[in-house]
This record gives C-alpha cells, sequence and structure tokens, in this order.
C-alpha cells in the first residue's frame, strides 16, 4: 500500500519520506484535494506554527477531503504539528479552527521546564498501543515543541511529563499521531514507522 | 523530568570534507561528512551539527550538497550552519535536509534575522551560535569564525536571541575551543541559568569528567564535541555509560 504525504510546504517532508523508503514503503507526496480523496493511507508531518499549517490546509481545500479520509477509515498518521491540527484550536493560533477531529484545545507547555521540548525524552503507557509494539518501555523519543495537548482522552495510549502530562501518542481506529518525531528518533522511531505500515497493510 | 542530556558531535566541513584545527586555525583533513554522519548515527549520538566553516558564497552549493548527503544518512536530527545571512539561505539549508539551522556574525550585524526565521521555521529550528570568549570580568561574543571582537556581552545577546525568537543556544568557549582542557562551566552556567531555552556547551572536551560536569554544575542541556569523537578518542556509548552511571539522564541507543 501507498502512504500518501502531505505537503504543506511549512514541514520537512522529506526527511519523512526519507525514512519510510529506508523501511521499504511506498510513498508519494501530496498537494491537491484529488490526491488526498485517493490516498490508501495518510501521513501530515509538520514542523513549526499551527496557523501556518492551518492556512495551508484551508488554502489548498485539502481540510474537508483529509477530514474525511479520516472518517472514511484511511489509516491516518499525524506527526508532531500532525497530532496538534487534529484538535479544535490551538493557544498559538487561537483565531484559526484546527481540524475539528478531536475535542480540546492544544495549549503552550508551562513555563516550568526550558522551552522548546527539544531532546530525547520517554514515554508514559496508557493503554494498549499498536504503534508501539515491539518498542522498549524506556525507550526514547525526539521531541521539539512548545505545545501540546494537554488534556487526555481515550485515545491516548502514550504520554509524556515535561512541565505537564501531555499527549504523546493517541490511537482511535484508523487515526494514529504522535507528538515526537519518528523519522528522527533512531531505531525506536523507525519501528513506530513499522507498526504503522503495518497498520496500512 | 527524564528529558536526556544530549551528546552531539559537531562536523566542521570545508566543502565537500570534515575539517578540525585548533582555535579555529591549522585545520586538516577528517574524513568524508556522510561517512562520519551514518557512523554517529549508528553509535548513539543524540543529535549532529555541521558546520560551514568557510561560509562562502562560491562554495555555499558544495555545502548544501553536502547536507544532502549527511541527512540521507542520519535518523537523529541535524543542525546546520555557517554563512547563514538571510531567510532564503536558510530554507535552502533546511531544505537540503537540515532539521535546525545556526545563525551566528549575520545575526550579530542584523539580530532582525532571528526574528525573521524563526516566525517562518518556528523557534525550534532556529539556533543562536554564539562565541565566546573571557575578557577581563565578562564574555565577549567573537564573530567571523572567531577572529573579530563584536563588542557585546556575550549574557546580554544570548538573552535578546532567545528575545528575538532563537530556539536553542549553541555557546562556544573561545578560550577552551581545542584545548580539550574541559568545557568551560562558569560561561555555561551563566549563559544557561539567564535563558529559558536550552544550551548546548562547546569547546574544550576531551574526558568523560568534562561532561559530567558541564551537564552538573554548567547547567548544559547538550554538549557538543569534535575531534574527541572523529578520532575515536571517546566512544559515545561509553560516555553516555559514564554519565548515566552517575545518575545524568542520556539516552542509551540499544
Amino acid at each position: 500500500m501507498k502512504i500518501t504525504l502531505l505537503d504543506c510546504g511549512v514541514s520537512n517532508v522529506a526527511s519523512v519520506e526519507r525514512a519510510l523508503q529506508r523501511l521499504g514503503a511506498e510513498s508519494q507526496c501530496a498537494v491537491t484535494a484529488e490526491c488526498v480523496e485517493r490516498a490508501e493511507a495518510l501521513l501530515l508531518p509538520g514542523v513549526g506554527h499551527f496557523e501556518a499549517l492551518i492556512r495551508v490546509l484551508n488554502e489548498r481545500k485539502l481540510r474537508a477531503p483529509l477530514c474525511d479520509a479520516i472518517r472514511r477509515g484511511v489509516p491516518f498518521l499525524g506527526i508532531c504539528l500532525g497530532l496538534q491540527a487534529l484538535y479544535d484550536a490551538s493557544d498559538e493560533a487561537p483565531e484559526m479552527a484546527g481540524l475539528q477531529v478531536l475535542p480540546g484545545s492544544v495549549r503552550a507547555l508551562p513555563a516550568v521546564a526550558k522551552l522548546p521540548h527539544m531532546g530525547w525524552n520517554r514515554l508514559i503507557l496508557k493503554n494498549q498501543s499498536q504503534l508501539l509494539k515491539d518498542i522498549d518501555a524506556d525507550a526514547h523519543f525526539y521531541f521539539a515543541h512548545s505545545y501540546a495537548a494537554i488534556e487526555q482522552g481515550e485515545e491516548t495510549v502514550a504520554a509524556c511529563s515535561y512541565g505537564t502530562e501531555f499527549v504523546a501518542v493517541l490511537e482511535k481506529e484508523n487515526m494514529c499521531a504522535v507528538q515526537f518525531h519518528p523519522e528522527k528518533s533512531g531505531e525506536a522511531g523507525a519501528q513506530v514507522l513499522r507498526n504503522f505500515m503495518r497498520l496500512c497493510a | 523530568m527524564s528529558l536526556a542530556r544530549r551528546i552531539i558531535p559537531c562536523l566542521d566541513v570545508d566543502g565537500d570534507r570534515v575539517v578540525k584545527g585548533v582555535n579555529f586555525v591549522g585545520l586538516r583533513d577528517a574524513g568524508d561528512p556522510a561517512q562520519l554522519g551514518a557512523r554517529y548515527n549508528a553509535g548513539g549520538a543524540d543529535e549532529l551539527v555541521v558546520l560551514d566553516i568557510a561560509a562562502s558564497r562560491d562554495r555555499r552549493p558544495t555545502f548544501l550538497e553536502t547536507i544532502r548527503r549527511v541527512a540521507a544518512e542520519l535518523a537523529i536530527p541535524m543542525t546546520a550552519g555557517g554563512g547563514i545571512r538571510s531567510t532564503e539561505d536558510a530554507r535552502a539549508v533546511l531544505r537540503a535536509g537540515a532539521d535546525k539551522i545556526t545563525l551566528n556574525t549575520a545575526a550579530v550585524a542584523r539580530p532582525e534575522l532571528i526574528s525573521e526565521t524563526s516566525l517562518e521555521f518556528g523557534a525550534q529550528a532556529v539556533v543562536l551560535a554564539i562565541d565566546a570568549k573571557r575578557d577581563g570580568d565578562q564574555w565577549v561574543v567573537m564573530v567571523r569564525g572567531g577572529r573579530d571582537s563584536a563588542n557585546l556581552d556575550a549574557i546580554a545577546w544570548a538573552k535578546q536571541g532567545v528575545a528575538l525568537g532563537a530556539g536553542e543556544i549553541l555557546l562556544t568557549s573561545m578560550d577552551r575551543d581545542g584545548t580539550k582542557s574541559g568545557f568551560d562551566t562558569a560561561l555555561t552556567a551563566a549563559i544557561s541559568s539567564t535563558v529559558s531555552v536550552p544550551v548546548i556547551a562547546s569547546g574544550g572536551a576531551k574526558l568523560p569528567e568534562h561532561f559530567a560536569e558541564i551537564f552538573t554544575a554548567g547547567h548544559a542541556d547538550a554538549a557538543l564535541a569534535a575531534s574527541i569523537f572523529h578520532d575515536r578518542i571517546q566512544p559515545i556509548r561509553e560516555l553516555k555509560e559514564f554519565l548515566s552511571a552517575r545518575g545524568i539522564p542520556v539516552r542509551l541507543p540499544c
């Protein structure tokens, strides 16, 4: 199955694509609504600003096809900002509506620790996870963000603690998302991508 | 809070080769950047920094090609810089495969470059590189590869850089660089306790004890070194085991 990467011009899609290719996945980059409508599996990478990502999704008319695909059961993986975009809104750009697939708002991490939360951190497992299958419980993953989904829902399978606990991995039927960067997280990150590829197969 | 302290090898690159020197002079060849990158990726490095030490306009395409070749080998983050003078320069480096850029001399000349790149790519992608040198009872900022004084107080400049949007500080002690006598703990602690962003300490590392000290007394979030890793004087895995045994949180690779 081919994984379609949404290229919103604001993130380093190339590094995710390189990581997938290294693992033997077939992938393509998409910038049009038609590509999203036809996608067999979708991946939304993201670094940078919430406002920039949502603006591009709106301008390129990708919002509706993306939400439809997730509701239709197309396997989906959001990375970093691609996780945050799923919620109603974000403190980073209060005037922009998120994709509203999940309820609640993305919040700024509390300034009790150095920000951005940048570097390798561990997860706190909350629920049985498909994405974290065959990964050591004490594995580290690479994070680089200042905002996070603080409120944990049923879909939260792992959290991370940095100043406060926040959603690190979520899974809800076909929809998965991670706050860390699997493409930058060494072997543990590669296993997360392999597990997603298995869910797509 | 279990955020691991990071160990970061640095590749000083001249065109398509890694070079090394003492106190920014006396450069000699230290290998192929992609080969070294692959070795560090497998060997437990938490991140890689690639700096274009020549930073000349005409050799830019060669440097970008080097970044592309290194990026192809990595499953860890890469920071690249040297000679970035504009948002477009930064974009080219990020497009080539870097996750973060470093700003140095050009940011001193025009501090708005920090806010422009931070707004465009996010604070997490903008690292302010500060080369600091002791001058009486303060540290001054040096520019142009450590040749000229910018007549700026390093602590004040770090604060200003963070206020403008830098997401991280790469702090090099010009006094210690290349000496292998240990990181500058006083300088690093002074900057790290002043700014709200992570600080990478650089310059002077040799022994595992130097790393332990910079993470404890120096309050560094990450530590960078070059030749001790290139020359295999200090394997990263053993260094991390040493730090872990002393209660310093590190990511132990499998």
